[in-house]
């Protein structure tokens, strides 16, 4: 349990997606415009990442891995079909960002209405597929895994909401013309990765 | 990679690839249309890898070759695929050409394989590829497909060498490991902000400010 927390509070503060890996910096750039809708997206992320990273756990263990075919018979015990990690992760993210879709769509229109084109963007999201590869990297069992794609998730919503506050502020000052727009946010966003490092100090 | 080098030869046979148009493809995206800098695709490997200059360049390198790859093949298919899979369809063949890169870059680079880690699998969500192929390749022949991809790709590279140089440089005072500053009897002791995320972010942001103050491109 204790590892569990742990987990869960470094994904979210010290490997932030956002800015210990720069993972999901598209949508992270383009969509942070306005506090509410990357609000929407953020929860988007949370839902998609807190179900692929299980489910992609679970597809490497059983079925990927060398040996784990085993169970369907020993002489399948030899093969070896880690090669075929990314397409098959892909594919499980895009399905899943499709039957959220849907899922949205038929329960909540007003929801759906407001994240429109963020929805099938996610799929396209580093921080998902980065998610699902970290997840194998580090070897996580799968209580843990979860927690870990939960809890990158957070911090990506956290990471969003907190730049688009800082953006929609910064339409009243005075940028230098070049600078404007993507230059400037760059900058804010070292500023803000800066500040994340102070998590660094914590030990858990 | 034979078969893609087979697939290159086969265009410049058939086309005449260097019209002025096909060149305004190649050199657009070096400059005023750059797929990093103003188009705002495919940051998350252009911050992650570029503390040193070897990775920078084996990311630059495969994505030029993924990209290059994936446009051509999806120009070739664009009248046959549905538009409503269209994505899968797209996703399944830089899949493809993703895993073919990642086992040659683990059979003969093994140890920059190892550095670069989860970001050669990371460029299936590259959003240049996807977004080249959708915008560009979909609707397009072969020829200029190629050339389109050929100057992403290599406008992506450019930054990515550009943003190395001074984190390296700047951070451990070396260029493609070689110690500069040692060489030249100087003694550097190496900024550490630069190797840092925040480093990264902050160099973008200011070669950004430069790029605009020169070519007068305005936001908002």
């Amino acid at each position: 349990m204790e590892n569990l927390i742990s987990i869960g509070v470094r994904s979210i503060f010290i490997d932030n997606m956002i800015f210990a890996y720069f993972l999901g910096m598209c949508s992270y750039l383009a969509v942070s415009k306005k506090v509410k809708t990357a609000f929407g997206l953020g929860v988007a992320v949370i839902f998609v990442l807190g179900f692929t990273v299980p489910i992609n756990w679970l597809i490497q263990n059983h079925i990927l891995n060398q040996g784990s075919l085993a169970w369907i018979s020993p002489e399948l015990a030899t093969i070896d079909l880690t090669f075929l990690q990314f397409i098959v992760f892909i594919a499980v993210i895009a399905s899943m960002v499709q039957l959220t879709e849907m899922a949205i769509e038929k329960f909540s229109p007003a929801l759906y209405g407001s994240l429109g084109i963020f929805l099938p963007l996610i799929a396209v999201n580093c921080a998902i597929l980065g998610g699902a590869l970290f997840m194998i990297g580090r070897s996580y069992t799968l209580p843990e895994a979860t927690v870990f794609g939960l809890g990158s998730g957070i911090g990506w919503l956290l990471a969003i909401v907190a730049l688009a506050g800082i953006r929609e502020k910064m339409k009243y000052s005075n940028v230098p013309g070049p600078l404007r727009g993507l230059g400037i946010t760059f900058i804010l966003v070292g500023l803000m990765s800066l500040g994340f490092l102070s998590f660094l100090g914590f030990s858990l | 990679m034979s078969t893609e080098v087979a697939e290159v030869k086969e265009v410049k046979k058939s086309e005449p690839l260097f019209s002025k148009k096909n060149r305004k493809l190649v050199s657009n995206p070096l400059d005023i249309d750059n797929p990093i800098t103003v188009q705002v695709l495919g940051i998350c490997s252009a911050l992650a890898v570029t503390t040193q200059m070897k990775p920078a360049f084996t990311m630059a390198v495969s994505l030029v070759v993924v990209l290059i790859a994936s446009s051509m093949v999806i120009s070739a298919l664009r009248n046959t695929i549905p538009s409503r899979i269209r994505i899968v369809v797209q996703l399944a063949v830089i899949a493809t050409f993703v895993i073919l890169v990642d086992q040659v870059l683990k059979a003969f680079v093994y140890d920059i394989s190892k550095q670069l880690s989860v970001f050669v699998g990371l460029i299936i969500t590259n959003c240049i590829v996807m977004g080249r192929l959708e915008a560009f390749s979909m609707g397009n022949k072969i020829g200029p497909s190629f050339m389109d991809a050929l100057g992403n790709g290599l406008g992506y590279g450019i930054i990515l060498m550009i943003v190395a140089f001074f984190r390296e440089l700047l951070g451990s005072g070396a260029l493609f490991g070689f110690k500069i500053f040692d060489a030249v009897g100087l003694t550097y002791p190496g900024n550490g902000l630069m190797l840092l995320p925040a480093g990264a972010c902050i160099v973008v942001g200011v070669i950004i400010w430069v790029q605009r103050s020169l070519n007068g491109y305005r936001e908002g």
